[in-house]
């Protein structure tokens, strides 16, 4: 469960500062979908970076089940990071020179797997997303939705508490784009995470139970019903 | 997945990696192929000397030289002094003119820093028939006073005179000898280990043995014995003694003597019992080559004392030039060019992960440390850096081998130290023009370096890309990299 209390992150570009984000107020409760929409630089990116522990809010605390990452030393961090968050982003952040498995695999090295329960677990993954006939090809020889479906596996081969997507199906065709939400989907649902997700997909805002808008650094939340 | 990710990025960007890698190797190369060449010209350089003062000489100690009190030519006024004589045909002379007491040596010996030490008397001998064609060479010189000392000794040669004809001994008061003459070397046969002669190899028949000491034998240089058709088991005669030739001595380039005879037989053909010209020394090691030096000058009055490095310094010629060139051009030209190659590596290094800054930053939102980023960025600087080593070591061998294949011959000149007994008897620096082929030894400690250059381009390119990639945020893979700063 996430509990954000007063966050505020404030950008310096050349003289004038930036509040990207100021006074967010923002409950998320464990295993729930939250998607978030709101115009253009409007804040959207910055709370996810704030969610995941990449970045520090200027004040204010991230409380991840009690933990408040704000203040968290960097290593315990980046071991959060690696153990409990997924992270799936719009422009396909794979790496070049690895093929479709080894790009799963890097998300498991963190975590002091033998080489060999390594493979498995990514192949597994792979499977997962269907991809399995593809483990051995590189980011630049698939198509843009396999290679998003790959990052998906990636992000959740290590099984985390929480996955948090910044427009997966942004940079997608119309069919990826279905194919991969609706794999997130399915996937948030069978393995009960907390997932978190940004989208200018209005038929995806349409059905989300629980829809958070970010405007000017402020976050309004509209309850749809019931969680799930 | 540390070396999965290394060799498939390596493979991925295999191009740049060369470019990096061939940098190093061309600075590494370089390194290797001038200090070989420069190695092969210290030794060369070393063969010259040792072949003029023997293996393992670190000092030479000689007679202090004495402001000249008569005009410019102080020399040769041998007339009525000690260390000449004009016994039989021949004139036989003390290099230089200037002897010691044998009681030097012991001295010397009993110095601290002294290892050993061996005295040896250099003499000049000119043929009977040279000797009038000489006394003419100096009257057409300046050297008034020295004119009646060879007066005194005119009516020796005055029956030959005639037959020699005209002035061969060229002119200008002898500052060349004649091919006639020779120079010999009086060897302390009790001491085989040190001086001139230990340098030399013996080519046929034997050296000589302590049991020799008062013997009428000599070991003669192959050219000159070549040049008059002299052998083991002939004889010669100087001044009336003959002598029974027991050995041919090769040496390595300059010889210090045509004929070498034992120290006794010397002394007693240049009139010059118990007196030696040169005192070899070796010091207990090369560290106490400066002790030993300012013990003998400070204890032993009267004697000049030469290090081997001041007799390097006397050696001259393109080979000198060549050398002073490996050893200061060469030098920086191959420090500047592995300067400019670690410059590369570390910038190249630097902009690939400024590249990368996605992908680490990637990386890092999976759960990696920025220790481990870095690592995998100073791995892949390494292994470039050691396939650069490699490529470079194959350069600088196939650089090092051309040469010594070519080997260009060099020429050096030995300028006598001051007060060793020179050729010249003017005191100016001339010696004979020697050909020396230059080779290219590579060292170990060499490829030790060559490695060491490798290990260390890498690590400087490495740490040029670490540093950039440990500041990565891991916030920046979500967004491409901007000017753009936290507020605090
Ligand atoms: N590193 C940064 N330095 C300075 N300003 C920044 C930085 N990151 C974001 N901003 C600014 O903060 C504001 C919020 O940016 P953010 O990326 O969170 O918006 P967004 O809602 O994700 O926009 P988009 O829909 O375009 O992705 C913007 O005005 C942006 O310019
Ligand atoms: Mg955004």
């Amino acid at each position: 469960m996430y509990r954000l209390t007063g966050v505020t992150k404030r950008y310096r570009r050349g003289d004038e500062t930036v509040d990207a984000l100021s006074g967010v107020d923002l409950v998320i409760e464990g295993g729930s979908q939250l998607v978030i929409q709101g115009p253009a630089g409007g804040g959207k990116t910055t709370l996810l970076q704030m969610l995941g522990g990449l970045d520090r809010p200027t004040e204010g605390s991230v409380e991840l089940d009690g933990t408040d990452l704000a203040r968290l030393p960097e290593p315990r961090l980046t071991r959060i990071r690696s153990e409990s968050i997924g992270f799936v982003f719009r422009t396909v952040n794979l790496i070049p020179a690895l093929t479709a498995l080894e790009n799963v695999e890097t998300a498991l090295v963190p975590l002091g797997l033998a080489a060999a329960q390594r493979r498995q677990q990514a192949a597994e993954a792979l499977e997962s997303v269907g991809l399995a006939e593809h483990r051995d090809g590189l980011p630049g020889e698939l198509s843009g939705g396999q290679r998003q479906r790959v990052a998906v596996a990636r992000a959740l081969v290590k099984r985390p508490k929480v996955l948090l997507a910044d427009e997966p199906t942004g940079d997608l065709d119309e069919d990826a784009r279905d194919e991969v939400m609706s794999l997130l989907e399915g996937l948030w649902r069978a393995h009960g995470l907390t997932f978190v997700v940004v989208t200018h997909d209005s038929a995806i805002a349409r059905r989300a139970p629980r829809l958070a808008t970010v405007r000017k650094g402020r976050v309004a939340v509209r309850e749809r019903g019931p969680a799930r | 997945m540390f070396f999965t990710y290394l060799r498939r990025e390596l493979r991925c960007h295999a191009k740049a990696a060369l470019a990096v890698a061939l940098g190093l190797a061309l600075g590494i190369g370089l390194v290797i192929t001038v200090s070989s060449v420069a190695s092969g010209m210290r030794q060369a350089q070393g063969r010259v000397l040792q072949s003029r003062y023997g293996l393992g000489t670190d000092l030479t100690v000689t007679k202090a030289a004495t402001p000249p009190t008569r005009g410019s030519t102080p020399t040769f006024d041998f007339a009525g002094q000690s260390g000449s004589s004009a016994r039989g045909d021949d004139l036989v002379t003390v290099q230089g003119s200037r002897s010691l007491d044998a009681s030097v040596v012991s001295a010397v010996t009993g110095q601290s820093g002294v290892a050993d030490a061996a005295g040896g008397l250099s003499l000049r001998v000119v043929k009977a028939d040279r000797r009038f064609t000489q006394g003419q060479a100096r009257q057409g010189g300046d050297a008034t006073g020295v004119i009646n000392g060879q007066h005194g000794f005119g009516g020796y040669g005055g029956v030959t005179a005639g037959q020699s004809g005209g002035g061969t001994a060229g002119q200008g008061g002898g500052s060349r000898f004649d091919a006639d003459d020779y120079r010999a070397y009086g060897v302390d046969v009790s001491r085989p280990d040190i001086g001139p002669l230990t340098s030399a190899r013996i080519t046929s028949g034997t050296g000589f043995s302590a049991a020799q000491a008062d013997g009428r034998v000599a070991v003669v240089d192959s050219g000159y014995a070549r040049r008059n058709n002299l052998a083991v088991g002939r004889s010669f005669t100087v001044s009336g003694s003959t002598f029974k030739i027991i050995g041919v001595a090769a040496a390595s380039a300059d010889p210090a003597a045509e004929v070498y005879l034992p120290l006794h037989q010397a002394q007693a053909l240049a009139n010059a019992t118990g007196k030696v010209s040169t005192v070899y020394v070796r010091a207990t090691d090369a560290q106490h080559i400066g002790t030993a030096r300012s013990a003998i000058q400070k204890n032993i009055p009267g004697t000049d004392v030469t290090t081997s490095a001041e007799l390097a310094a006397a050696v001259s010629g393109s080979l000198t030039t060549a050398a002073n060139l490996a050893t200061n051009a060469g030098r920086w030209l191959s420090l500047a060019a592995l300067a400019v190659a670690f410059l590369a590596a570390g910038l190249s290094t630097s902009s690939a992960v400024g590249r990368r800054v996605r992908e680490f930053g990637t990386l890092r939102t999976l759960g990696w440390s920025s220790g481990r980023v870095v690592r995998q960025v100073m791995g892949e600087a390494l292994v470039n850096a050691l396939v650069g080593g490699a490529l470079g070591i194959a350069l600088g061998l196939a650089a090092a081998y051309a040469v010594s294949c070519v080997s260009p011959t060099l020429t050096a000149q030995v300028a006598d130290a001051p007060g060793s007994g020179g050729l010249d008897q003017g005191g100016k620096a001339v010696g004979d023009v020697l050909h020396i082929a230059l080779t290219a030894p590579v060292s170990a400690a060499t490829l030790a370096v060559a490695v060491a250059l490798a290990v260390g381009g890498g690590l400087v390119a490495g740490g040029c890309g670490g540093w950039r990639a440990a500041r990565l945020r891991p916030a920046d893979a979500l967004r491409p990299a901007d000017a753009l700063r936290p507020a605090a």
